[in-house]
């Protein structure tokens, strides 16, 4: 067997506070596609990042062909002819297809000028190589071209600068049906032309349709790799670390339903029309619906933030109108919400300070940590611990975290409220598997406790494994109500199907 | 690989990153007083610098709460001159007045840090414009109150923070009455700023006020109280001031600038969420010494304002520098 074209051994990497890899070997030979698979987080970026010479590893070594190579920059890379296809593209929408594929190195005539006809029928010569690229016209302005051409045309540029490795870091990720059905078959021409292909994605799809070889990161380690075609549960068995059974958290039984904790009546403002609204204790309930179907203003509603006008509230049997998320949370809700960033976090203070910044909101002003807070202190670290939250301390800021990790110390925060009603925002947007389903457990853990719990997702697949019931908004209203074992196009055809008009 | 190194040695490197520059750059400058004037090592030398570096440090410190909250308070340079000015008219000589005119005086601090927070709280103007209206209109109340032409003397009982020594103390031989002031000031709002759950709001509101109100934090509250507390950092420099400058229109004009100047050289965060108020003293000594080397050197007053706009500048560029490094 000849040497792999890319062999990396050992590779580890570390952020401060984060391991991002450690002990990763991977290769890829000429003429395959090796497919790169993980979660976010996994490390993927990371080990191409290391490729390129973007990032240096801490310890661990890269060979090509065989020789050992240390690129300082990814200008280096680029030149021993390893392309790294990215999902922005480096092409100027501005030029022509010819101008940028020859960009820097055109052809010139003896008087030193740019030989645009050589230009043009080389350009001509290089996308025909490719039957996705043969309609495309040189002189086109990139610009105007669809993604799906635009990244043939960068695969064409790396190719005919000679590149020997090519990366393609999720390339269908903006592409439609027939545009990835073009990308494949120009995948297909690559490794025909015995070109080494590192593939990453994580649609099984994709893997099953061009993967050789598969290796699965997780959790900065390879969790496992395949030499032949696995099938797609092996891989994801790999991905998620367990079996995808136990992914998501049990559903209630009857007996764990408890009185109503919260009811609404008749409620509306501006955007939000009709409300009836039932939340029982120990129950999940998830709000499915269309972005701007009005999910995010009944729970910022419910939270005081942008109050109901009219209507009737009552919280744990008492009567209700909270005027501001501070009266809310004095009354006993919760919320998590949607955009961690812009409104969960604060970025530059400690991973602790961010699970106590509610319990520290309700204690007076001038409590310091000698007083009665340090006992606070190690409860929320317990927590902290209970949730297994990886960070290299507490003290760290929590923006050097995890989006998984992250999550889960707001959702420390609301534990130590112990809330009636919790609402939890697109709980696990952008965040990994495993802490995916760590949130699960933990909100069927506090239903259990006696919490009423609403969520809201634009996630079907979690809404149905989530949820004991499933309620659908539209323009304002709430429009269906399915059982927790509805389907997901039942639940689709509720939120995007017209209204006949009933009231 | 390129960037080797044995692990202990990194993990000292990072050690020595953690420490903030501010103190690095003040024993630089300090070694530098002492190599021009060797005397500086006796307690004449390095008190005389503390008792006029007190001011200043203790306006710092209180202009950090500010910051961190995400504003500026550009108006406790004015406060200061309404401070002293209105202290010369109010004690009108009689020793006895010291007594109620201090607590007034320190009141009237509360009272402006506390409209400053209500404009910006409710009627929602940056704080910038809110503190630069306040700054010109507590010049003008300072105008007209003296007439243009404030009387001249403090009683001593009012002087005695900002001028008097404690004699006979060991170890140092004696002690201003200002550095004790000092050392009490910014010890208190250190404790208040980084050990108390109003110190983890401020930081909190500056860092992500929507974050800090979907949490429950009284966001109004918070800010309003962070003002206050500027407020009363300007009434007692204010009163230290008027101790050893005496009184004038233009007692406290420029202090303002100054006061940011040492937060963000101790490595406060414009625009809010971190900064330190033991970093923001040492900011203060920083400037103070620089200002004292320049002195030295005989250069006159303006290239003192041109120094300081360029360490404004610098710090503010080494604190987004060092963001960058550290950040994602």
């Amino acid at each position: 067997m000849t040497a792999p074209m890319i062999a990396m051994n050992g590779i580890t990497k570390s952020f401060p506070g984060v391991r991002a890899l450690s002990d990763v070997s991977f290769d890829v030979r000429a003429g395959e596609v090796q497919a790169l698979v993980g979660e976010n987080g996994a490390g993927k970026s990371t080990l191409i990042k290391i490729l390129s010479g973007v990032y240096h590893a801490d310890a661990g070594e890269v060979h090509m062909n065989g020789e050992a190579v240390h690129f300082a920059h990814p200008v280096e890379s680029l030149r021993a002819g390893i392309a790294v296809i990215y999902q922005e593209f480096s092409l100027l929408p501005e030029r022509s297809v010819a101008q940028n594929l020859f960009l820097g190195r055109e052809p010139r005539t003896r008087l030193g000028l740019i030989d645009t006809s050589r230009m043009r029928a080389e350009a001509r010569e290089v996308l025909s190589l490719f039957a996705a690229a043969g309609h495309i016209d040189p002189d086109s302005l990139v610009g105007s071209l669809n993604v799906a051409t635009q990244q043939v045309v960068e695969i064409a540029k790396a190719v005919s600068t000679g590149a020997r490795v090519v990366v393609m870091d999720e390339p269908t990720a903006a592409l439609n049906e027939t545009e990835c059905e073009e990308l494949f078959a120009t995948v297909d021409t690559l490794r025909n032309r015995g070109v080494a292909i590192i593939y990453i994605t994580h649609r099984m799809r994709e893997i099953a349709r061009l993967a050789d070889r598969v290796t699965v990161l997780k959790d900065g380690e390879v969790a496992a790799s395949f030499d032949t075609l696995p099938s797609p549960d092996a891989i994801v068995r790999a991905m998620v670390g367990r079996d995808i059974e136990d992914f998501f958290a049990p559903k209630a039984k009857p007996d764990e339903i408890g009185d109503p904790v919260l009811t609404v009546r008749g409620a509306g403002n501006d955007v939000l029309r009709d409300i009836d609204l039932d939340i029982r204790a120990g129950e999940i309930v998830a709000l499915a619906g269309i972005q701007g179907a009005g999910r995010v203003a009944l729970a910022m509603a419910l939270f005081g933030e942008a109050p109901f006008a009219t209507g009737d509230v009552t919280l744990a049997g008492e009567a209700v109108s909270f005027r501001s998320a501070r009266a809310a949370i004095a009354g006993g809700i919760g919320l998590l919400p949607g955009d961690r960033k812009s409104e969960g976090l604060v970025l530059m203070q400690s991973v602790r300070d961010n699970g106590m910044l509610t319990s520290r909101a309700f204690a007076p002003l001038w409590t310091s940590d000698q007083r009665n807070d340090n006992a606070d202190t190690t409860r929320m670290d317990a927590l902290l611990d209970q949730m297994e939250i990886r960070a290299a301390s507490y003290e760290q800021d929590i923006r050097a975290l995890s989006g998984g990790n992250q999550q889960k110390a707001i959702v420390a925060r609301w534990l130590s409220m112990r809330p009636k009603l919790l609402i939890f925002i697109e709980p696990t947007r952008g965040i990994d598997v495993n802490s995916k389903a760590g949130i699960y457990h933990l909100m069927r853990d506090l239903a259990r406790e006696g919490a009423g719990i609403l969520m809201i997702s634009s996630d079907l697949p979690e809404v149905i494994g989530v949820a004991d019931r499933v309620l659908v908004m539209q323009s304002g209203r709430i429009v269906a109500e399915f059982p927790h074992d509805a389907s997901e196009q039942d639940i689709m055809h509720a939120a995007t199907a017209e209204t006949e008009v009933a009231a | 690989m390129t960037d080797t190194g044995s692990p202990r040695s990194s993990a000292l490197r990072r050690r020595l990153s953690q420490i903030n520059p501010v103190w690095v750059l003040l024993v630089l400058l300090i070694a530098a007083i002492i190599f021009m004037n060797p005397r500086f090592v006796e307690p004449t030398g390095y008190m005389n610098f503390l008792k006029r570096a007190a001011p200043l440090a203790i306006l710092a410190a209180g202009q950090v709460y500010v910051i961190v909250s995400g504003g500026f308070d550009l108006s406790v340079g004015s406060l200061i001159t309404l401070v002293v000015v209105g202290s010369s008219m109010l004690t009108n000589n009689d020793p006895a007045a010291t007594y109620w005119v201090i607590p007034l005086m320190l009141t009237m601090g509360l009272g402006v840090g506390a409209i400053n927070g209500l404009i910006v709280c409710f009627l929602r103007v940056p704080s910038l414009i809110a503190t630069l209206g306040m700054m010109i209109t507590l010049n003008g109340l300072a105008f007209l109150w003296s007439g243009g032409a404030p009387r001249g003397y403090l009683p001593d009982t009012f002087r005695f923070f900002g001028r008097e020594l404690i004699r006979d103390v060991p170890l140092v031989r004696f002690i201003p009455v200002s550095v004790l002031v000092l050392i009490v000031v910014v010890g208190v709002f250190a404790w208040a700023m980084h050990r108390t759950n109003l110190g983890r709001h401020i930081h909190a509101i500056g860092d992500n006020p929507v974050a800090a109100r979907l949490a429950g934090v009284p966001v109004n509250r918070v800010r309003i109280t962070a003002f206050m507390i500027s407020g009363l950092s300007g009434a007692i420099a204010g009163i230290l001031l008027g101790g050893f400058a005496g009184v004038s229109t233009d007692v406290g004009a420029g202090y303002e600038l100054q006061a940011i100047t040492a937060a963000v050289l101790g490595g406060a965060q414009l625009l809010g969420g971190k900064g330190s108020v033991p970093a923001a003293f040492g900011g203060a000594l920083a400037l103070t010494a620089i200002f004292t080397l320049l002195n030295f050197l005989g250069l006159p007053q303006p290239v003192r304002q041109v120094v300081q706009g360029l360490i404004l500048i610098a710090a503010v560029a080494l604190a987004m520098h060092r963001r960058k490094q550290t950040g994602t």
